[in-house]
């Protein structure tokens, strides 16, 4: 890699070009095309089975394209391909994932979550001699006050309702000051009200992080959507405006329209 | 994470440990501050034996530290407490001398297995600190290797014990053989010095004991610092959600290998301390049914909590030479009964059992009239 310092020539942030992969013979992901701009709040959607979470999979390195680049644009202008990194080695660029059932940590508390989700101190000795400074606990009440959980700080994660788990998985994801955040169905399991709060949150991000947000729930999507993809069996079917998108001819047959015929 | 050098949690704990320490300081005291006929007196025998419970409950703390803490259970922990011994009990060997039953220098096995000369490997066991750093490092490595092995290509939850069950007992095939040159199924035995003194003297017996004492409250406190530190919570949250932690940027393989050779190294060095005491380590310590017994005394005093592992230890084995004196048929089947009894009643083992009373006190209190419920269930059925 060059040392000298490359200045961005690109307003992207993520570029995932002609990846496939396949489990047994089944092609999760065909040939996929797909680029992510600084700052954007992208919605991705599709049948079940479309992909989509092999697609997020791929980025945060928890399997391995078969063929094709995941390419980073890191700010100092290097870029670096994904698919050779580990998990951890992703994360740690600024590549946050949330799954689709909130994955807290049940037994510590909700302060003691955001710790272990600052990004800094995570190799083992550092762990070791890890003291929270000012600084932290300020960033951490920071999180805790996006996601209005700074009252149930004390309390077991565990026993947090639905809504309020996905909430301190979204604030776990900040907490890591993430480049790329990457949601999958953070309305799920939400009353109407705790998705609207979801939404206006996401909203809110746009522009400090690039969010990629993964979602079935439409009038989640109406309220999000800026630009949306939409994938059908691994590959892009179309992308635009939500309107241009859920007007689609093609996309009502593969998506909308097997909706209603159920 | 206020006071990182005091790190325990209530009242009860601390003097759950005051009295740990205590008892630890006196009970040796007993063997020689009373005269032999005096009703407190502890005999040389009674210190051994609970020096040794003393060891097993070091042993049981670190296979808590795994499978409590990490949700790794491992059910090869035996081998590394075994190798331990072995290490410490290569010196004990060496310091026989030429008192064996052949009269040469070599240790008895090798004489009569026709060695000319000590193997090359067992030279620096001249040392006794050697010894007790190998009893470290053997385990240590063993555990580094594997684990590196195991958890590099995400082998976890029954395949991970499962491996570890087949790694003990390949080892304790190893050590029967007889060209392994650690005395095939008889092992080591009749020690006669250690660190210069009679090992049959009184005063080497409170040493040990001592020396087991504080090891466990050593393991003790390491432990809960560990757990109180960020490096604690992590440690938790791996058993909690692995996926979570490696998508925080953890590397859960290099934490998990650390977490199993600190655990291995433990167990180690309560095997050293084990061996003088019982007199006899052979190959037999390594079989898969030792290392399920220590998952049993973890289980039945409490998994994941700091003192069950103790409790459980050495409430087993007190349980264990009682029966095998009084009923020595049943042992087994009584090991068996409490086990399942354990497993089904009480999930949170000994140490568990005031929490569960307190909590049914307080269901009884809350809601007296639960018989009404059913029955409305079952109108609205119909």
């Amino acid at each position: 890699m060059v040392n000298s310092v490359v200045y961005k020539d690109t307003d992207l942030v993520l570029s995932v070009e002609s990846v496939s992969k396949s489990f047994d013979g089944f092609k999760a992901i065909n040939d996929l095309n797909f680029y992510l701009g600084e700052g954007e709040l992208r919605t991705i959607i599709g049948p079940n089975g479309a992909g989509k979470s092999t697609f997020m999979d791929l980025i945060t390195g928890r399997t391995r394209p078969d063929e094709g680049t995941v390419t980073f644009h890191q700010d100092d202008g290097h870029d670096l391909d994904l698919t050779k990194l580990r998990e951890y080695q992703i994360n740690r660029l600024g590549i946050s994932r949330k799954f689709q059932t909130p994955s807290v940590y049940q037994d510590h508390s909700v302060y003691d979550n955001i710790v272990l989700s600052l990004n800094h101190g995570r190799g083992v000795w550092q762990s070791l001699l890890y003291k929270e400074s000012a600084a932290d606990k300020e960033a951490i009440e920071e999180v805790l006050e996006t996601v209005r959980l700074q009252d149930l700080c004390n309390e077991r994660a565990g026993l947090l309702s639905h809504g309020q788990k996905q909430w301190l998985e979204i604030g776990m994801l900040l907490a890591q000051k993430p480049r790329i955040l990457l949601v999958d169905e953070p309305a799920a399991g939400m009353s109407d009200e705790e998705t609207e709060r979801t939404g206006e949150l996401l909203l809110s991000l746009e522009g400090k992080h690039s969010i990629m947000v993964i979602e079935h729930d439409m009038e989640f999507i109406r309220q999000i959507a800026r630009k949306v993809t939409v994938l059908h069996q691994g590959h892009v079917l179309k992308e635009g405006k939500f309107l241009e998108v859920a007007n689609d001819p093609t996309v009502k047959e593969v998506y909308l329209g097997r909706q209603k015929h159920d | 994470m206020n006071n990182r050098l005091l790190p325990f949690d209530t009242i009860g704990e601390k003097i759950a440990l005051a009295v740990l320490a205590i008892f630890v300081v006196i009970f040796p005291l007993m063997n020689t501050l009373f005269p032999a006929d005096s009703a407190l007196h502890i005999t040389t025998f009674q210190l051994s034996v609970w020096g040794k419970y003393l060891c097993y409950a070091v042993l049981a703390i670190s296979l808590n530290f795994l499978w409590g803490y990490t949700g790794l259970l491992c059910l090869g922990q035996c081998l590394f407490f075994a190798l331990g011994g072995y290490a410490f009990g290569m010196y004990l060997m060496l310091m026989i001398g030429d008192l064996g039953a052949y009269g040469t220098s070599l240790p008895d096995f090798m004489v009569f297995l026709g060695y000319s000369e000590l193997p090359v490997h067992w030279k620096p066991f001249y040392n006794p600190w050697f010894a007790v750093f190998a009893a470290m490092w053997v385990p240590g490595l063993v555990a580094f290797v594997f684990g590196m092995l195991a958890f590099r290509s995400r082998i976890k939850g029954v395949y991970f014990s499962i491996l570890t069950q087949a790694l003990t007992y390949a080892a304790a095939l190893l050590f029967f053989r007889n060209d392994f040159t650690f005395g095939g199924n008889n092992g080591f035995t009749d020690f006669k010095f250690i660190f210069g003194h009679d090992i049959r003297e009184a005063s080497v017996s409170r040493a040990l004991f001592w020396a087991s004492g504080f090891l466990l409250i050593g393991v003790y406190y390491l432990i809960a610092y560990l757990l109180k530190s960020k490096f604690g919570l992590v440690q938790r949250a791996i058993r909690d959600s692995e996926n979570r932690v490696r998508f925080s940027g953890y590397s859960t393989t290099h934490y998990k290998v650390f977490i199993f050779v600190v655990s291995a190294m433990i167990a180690g060095l309560a095997g050293a301390l084990y061996v003088p005491q019982a007199g006899i380590i052979n190959p037999s310590e390594m079989w898969p049914t030792k290392g399920l017994d220590i998952v049993v005394w973890v289980a039945v005093g409490g998994r994941g909590s700091k003192f069950g592992p103790i409790i459980g230890a050495v409430l087993i084995n007190l349980l264990k030479s009682y029966t095998t004196r009084v009923y020595p048929e049943s042992w087994l089947i009584i090991l068996g009964l409490v086990f399942l009894l354990v497993v089904l009643f009480m999930p949170n083992g000994v140490v568990g059992l005031w929490d569960q009373v307190k909590a049914w006190i307080q269901s009884r209190k809350a809601d007296p009239p639960a018989t009404v419920e059913p029955q409305l269930a079952v109108e609205n059925e119909s």
